[in-house]
């Protein structure tokens, strides 16, 4: 099906079941601990062993020499597997660090080696054996000290331009200039990075845990070298990505060379320290923003650049893209700049580009309006556009900004907000209030689906998207049911295996809205062919409801449709060009209230609101569930989370749970999601649009505001830790 | 994780017999911090004493009024007995401010006592560090410092003490009584259990090859108010950037220890003599010979501060 005029009435309007608060239909199967992860993957009949990683200890330079002779001659080990000895392997499409192959060290904990052995404890101890001699070079970790040479990167758009920049900017009535710092940050999911694999001839199979069943795919058969079509790969349930799973990574390559070699089933979970410095991160940002504006508040220039670095050959972060559409102004300028960095590959986290983008121009934005003497909100508001600023003869699809800071301000009691900072005193707390706006863009991959209708009623769908925590399950379920009048209960979803038609996958906040889109292709098409074995000329004079199919007044169970054979409907969802003709952007509004210790300088929050306007809301507790994870992982962002670079050594020092902090359940006091009551028939049939990543952008600065408000203290480098504030505190005695 | 031979001792004056007599040998009682360090290879133990069926789970008052604490009494249930509550609430609430519900359900009070530092370069193994490697030298120096000591350090280590317990305990003097491996016992204030670390940070504590802590004393009640602030970055299972205990008395007169800021619990009692002229005086002499790294000298101004802070609290 190809979607490329706007969606007009069709089943899913009915909303008997899409849109409806729909607990999750995979929940009992974790809750009772039946849902199978990579690692858990079991067959009673086969006999797994283990493989266990070992990792570069030096940042950059290369093997010298490997001694493998203990590790091999260790109990219980059945073989070593060294890049040195494999040589160089094809690096997959996706990845910028080679994950195993060569002699060549590009960062910290890069995977050298594997160990197999027949148990976990055996294969760990025996891969602290292997000795290897490092002829090690001086690498470059400090992006701050390499900002300058810093150069355009070669894909994407570097600088984007519209109007007179500079000239309106210098005759601005009110001007403002600022930089900011956002550190690197690690995905931190729960579940590690972990694989099974297992051969059968030239086939191979791994369980593994994968946001993008089909990338990982095509890179494991070009890494290992082998024809995509002798891959399955399977990752039914997934404890979390955040964007570390998008990309092929070391243990499902590590698996399957281990498995080569010992001819056994080989199990790889990369330990929880390799998950900062072997896997990818967001990277760091510098950023510069400058604001022109009228005295009234009107913006009429503004300016975004930033700074970020990576391994040779990998990209930037793209962290200015908001600012080219979120507000109004006709003289506009961005540049994204690339400096060569070796730490470990940076790479997409939740809200690519937006989320460190938000951290810095919401606070600008909250700057400019104080200057300004403006409210906050009303700055934003002043500033909205119904088009795309760049480019005005492009209009958004649907956009409502306006409405989620009204309405927010009105539910979080915005009116109570001091407008001094530091004057709202509760005990020891300094308390103040925060809001920034929420943007993130709507991205439409293609989606494939297919759908079996059996003689019991039962519609089962097989699509390779994935089930992050996102709650996939549930929606695509909502999805079959809705257009073939089914109560869920008869609806049976299939995830996560190479053999199913390639779907979007989870990934941009684009796997709610594309893949139940790719579902509703295929349902389409399962009507049609019900209609037809019934002997309707067309699905259009039928009525889908209650388990049947009605006409008038004959009634027919739609099972009827189905004989020995089961109905099988596939099809895939593709976009046409109204994502190009019209800007599909997702929106929303932050608030934050928080405390500052007066004397510690310790920041906690007191409660969070976010409103989002984006389309449809397919199930209002799985994209709450997504909302209030993002606000959390924002949290985080504002307060804690930054992997500190050793600038001498070359690598992110504080590599575990411990040294890494996310935060914790009593940093998290109260939060309320409100999603506006809106659908985008641009998007897709579902007029629903991302809603995971939406969450998260712009609560950062939202917390920024609210400590700034707090204490008159502005901090532009996150974290804000205490030690950022202290020294600006009041006098306590 | 090496591989290791194992035995459970049946008396303590086994236990430390046996591992007077191993090279290579070391307690275990709860496990929470030396099976983690076992996995990484930074300890590496030939030989485990398991002294969890040795008795010494018991809370028990001692003939002065003062209560005798088990060595391997749970920090849950030390933290929930009756009388610790009421007498050394100090105490209690430093326990609750550290780790985890499952950790302190597991934790031991000897244990958590003698717990390793959590310096990010001790837990790498790729990276110098004198304490794990003696020689190899100190990466936190000129690294990634921002938790490390300020005070009690040398040129060779700034790893700091990461215990919430054992500073209530230095702040309400208490004694830790061991059994030598030839039978002997002998009484440690806790002031001097732990060494500083001068140039052989590896060494951390006066203990002898094979002296076991049996038990650790508190002296009889002292009444005032009790205080622990600990200081973090998140609002629960964090390490302390700074922590405060302190036991304030009517008169401002009182006791305080501070952690997170030292390779042991820090208390000077000499410069606890200015409570009564509040935290500055306190900690002019507290921090007297501090020797902060760039990234970390903000606690001098975050210990003086959150003792402030406890002094407001405790007037009430």
């Amino acid at each position: 099906m190809r979607f490329d005029t706007p969606a007009t009435t069709n089943p899913i309007d009915q909303g008997k079941v899409v849109g409806q608060r729909i607990h999750r239909i995979d929940g009992p199967l974790k809750t009772t601990g039946r849902a199978v992860y990579a690692y858990e993957w079991h067959d009673p009949n086969t006999h797994y062993v283990y493989g266990y990683v070992v990792g570069s200890a030096i940042a950059k330079g290369r093997i010298g020499s490997m001694d493998v002779s203990a590790a091999k001659r260790a109990p219980g080990v059945l073989a070593v597997v060294t890049s040195d000895g494999i040589g160089d392997l094809k690096k997959g499409k996706y990845n910028t660090a080679k994950l195993f192959g060569g002699t060549e060290i590009q960062h910290y904990h890069q995977a050298i080696a594997v160990v197999v052995a027949e148990t976990f404890e055996e294969a760990r101890a025996a891969a602290a054996l292997v000795k290897v001699d490092y002829a090690e070079e001086k690498g470059v970790f400090d992006l701050e000290a390499t900002k300058d040479t810093a150069v355009k990167p070669k894909d994407g758009e570097p600088d984007s331009a519209a109007g007179d920049f500079d000239a309106a900017f210098e005759t601005a009535a009110v001007k403002f200039d600022q930089t900011y710092t956002t550190p690197d940050q690690s995905h931190a999911m729960m579940e590690p990075h972990a694989s099974i694999a297992a051969w059968n001839g030239d086939e191979l199979t791994v369980w593994t845990s994968s946001q993008m069943i089909d990338w990982w795919r095509s890179d494991l058969a070009t890494t290992v070298g082998i024809d995509k079509e002798k891959v399955q790969i399977m990752s039914p349930f997934i404890g979390g990505g955040f964007g570390c799973k998008l990309f092929l990574r070391a243990d499902a390559v590590l698996a399957a060379l281990a498995a080569r070699e010992a001819r056994r089933p080989v199990k790889v979970a990369l330990p929880r320290p390799f998950l900062m410095n072997n896997t990818t991160h967001r990277p760091a940002t510098i950023q510069r923003i400058r604001i022109g504006a009228e005295r009234d508040g009107r913006i009429t220039a503004i300016a975004h650049e930033s700074w970020s670095g990576d391994l040779p050959g990998g990209g930037p972060e793209v962290a200015v893209q908001q600012t080219r559409l979120l507000y109004a102004g006709a003289n506009r300028m961005t540049a994204t700049r690339l400096a060569t960095l070796d730490l470990p590959e940076g790479n997409a986290m939740r809200a690519p580009g937006e989320a460190p983008g938000m951290m810095a121009l919401e606070i600008a934005i909250d700057e400019m309006a104080e200057r300004l003497g403006l409210d906050p909100v009303d700055f934003r508001i002043i500033n909205d556009t119904q088009v795309d600023p760049e480019n005005p003869e492009r209009p958004f699809s649907h956009r409502d900004l306006v409405g989620c800071l009204r309405t927010g301000a009105e539910r979080f009691g915005w009116q109570d907000r001091t407008k001094q900072t530091a004057t709202r005193r509760e005990g020891s707390w300094l308390v103040g209030m925060g809001v920034a706006s929420a943007f993130r863009n709507n991205l439409l991959v293609p989606s494939g689906a297919r759908v079996r209708l059996d003689r019991e009623g039962i519609v089962t769908v097989e699509t390779d998207m994935t089930d992050i925590g996102t709650g996939s399950y549930t929606i695509i379920a909502q999805t079959a049911a809705e257009m073939l009048g089914v109560p869920v209960d008869k609806v049976a979803v299939s995830l996560g295996d190479s053999r199913f038609p390639v779907s979007s996958g989870s990934g941009g906040q684009f796997g709610g809205n594309c893949s139940t889109a790719g579902v509703y292709a295929a349902c389409v098409k399962l009507r049609e062919a019900v209609a037809q074995k019934l002997g309707f000329n067309s699905p259009d004079e039928l009525t889908f409801a209650g388990g049947e199919v009605r006409v008038g007044d004959r009634r027919m169970p739609l099972a009827q449709a189905a004989g020995d054979e089961p109905l099988v409907a596939e099809d895939r969802i593709e976009f046409g060009k109204l994502g190009e003709t019209h800007q599909q952007s997702t929106f929303g509004a932050h608030f934050v209230e928080v405390g500052v210790d007066v004397a510690t300088g310790e920041t906690r929050i007191r409660r969070m609101l976010a409103v989002c306007g984006a389309g449809r809301i397919l199930n209002p507790i799985t994209a709450r569930s997504q909302v209030i994870g993002a606000m959390t992982m924002g949290v985080g962002g504002a307060l804690s989370e930054e992997l500190v670079v050793d600038k001498e050594r070359g690598f992110f020092v504080n590599h575990d749970l411990a040294g890494y902090e996310v935060p914790v359940h009593a940093d998290i006091p109260h939060q309320e999601v409100i999603f506006l009551d809106e659908t985008d028939p641009m998007s897709s049939p579902m007029k629903a649009k991302g809603i995971a990543e939406l969450g998260l952008c712009g609560v950062a600065a939202a917390v920024a505001n609210a400590i700034y408000n707090a204490t008159g203290i502005r901090v532009r480098e996150y974290p804000i830790t205490l030690d950022k504030l202290i020294n600006e505190l009041p006098e306590v005695s | 994780m090496r591989a290791f031979s194992y035995e459970r001792a049946s008396t303590i004056e086994a236990a430390a017999k046996a591992a007077a007599g191993t090279d290579g040998a070391k307690f275990i009682a709860g496990g929470t911090n030396l099976l983690d360090l076992m996995k990484l290879e930074i300890e590496t133990p030939t030989h485990l004493i398991d002294v969890n069926r040795l008795g010494l789970d018991r809370i028990e008052p001692t003939p002065d009024g003062g209560l005798r604490i088990g060595a391997l009494v749970r920090n849950t249930d030390l933290a929930a007995d009756g009388r610790i509550r009421r007498d050394y609430a100090l105490l209690a609430r430093a326990l609750l401010a550290g780790a985890s519900g499952q950790l302190r359900n597991r934790a031991t009070t000897a244990g958590n006592l003698l717990q390793r530092t959590r310096c990010p370069y001790f837990y790498d193994t790729n990276q110098p560090c004198n304490k794990r490697q003696p020689g190899s030298g100190c990466a936190a120096l000129g690294g990634f410092s921002r938790q490390l000591a300020v005070v009690g350090v040398s040129d060779a280590c700034i790893a700091n003490h990461p215990s919430d317990m054992a500073v209530a305990m230095r702040a309400l003097d208490a004694i830790v009584e061991t059994v030598r491996s030839d039978g002997t016992t002998r009484s440690i204030p806790i002031a001097d259990l732990h060494r500083l670390p001068g140039d052989t940070p590896h060494i951390e504590h006066v203990l002898e090859r094979g002296e076991l802590i049996t038990a650790v004393v508190l002296p009889k009640p002292v009444g005032g108010k009790h205080i622990y602030r600990k200081v973090r970055d998140r609002a629960s299972y964090a390490f302390a950037l700074v922590s405060i205990a302190a036991v304030v008395m009517q008169d401002g007169t009182g006791r305080v220890a501070a952690g997170g800021i030292a390779p042991k619990p820090w208390r000077d009692e000499a410069a606890e003599r200015g409570l009564p002229n509040g935290a500055k005086a306190v900690t002019a002499k507290l921090l007297a010979n501090a020797h902060p790294t760039e990234q970390n000298a903000f606690k001098l101004a975050l210990v003086e501060r959150t003792l402030s802070a406890v002094l407001a609290e405790a007037r009430g």
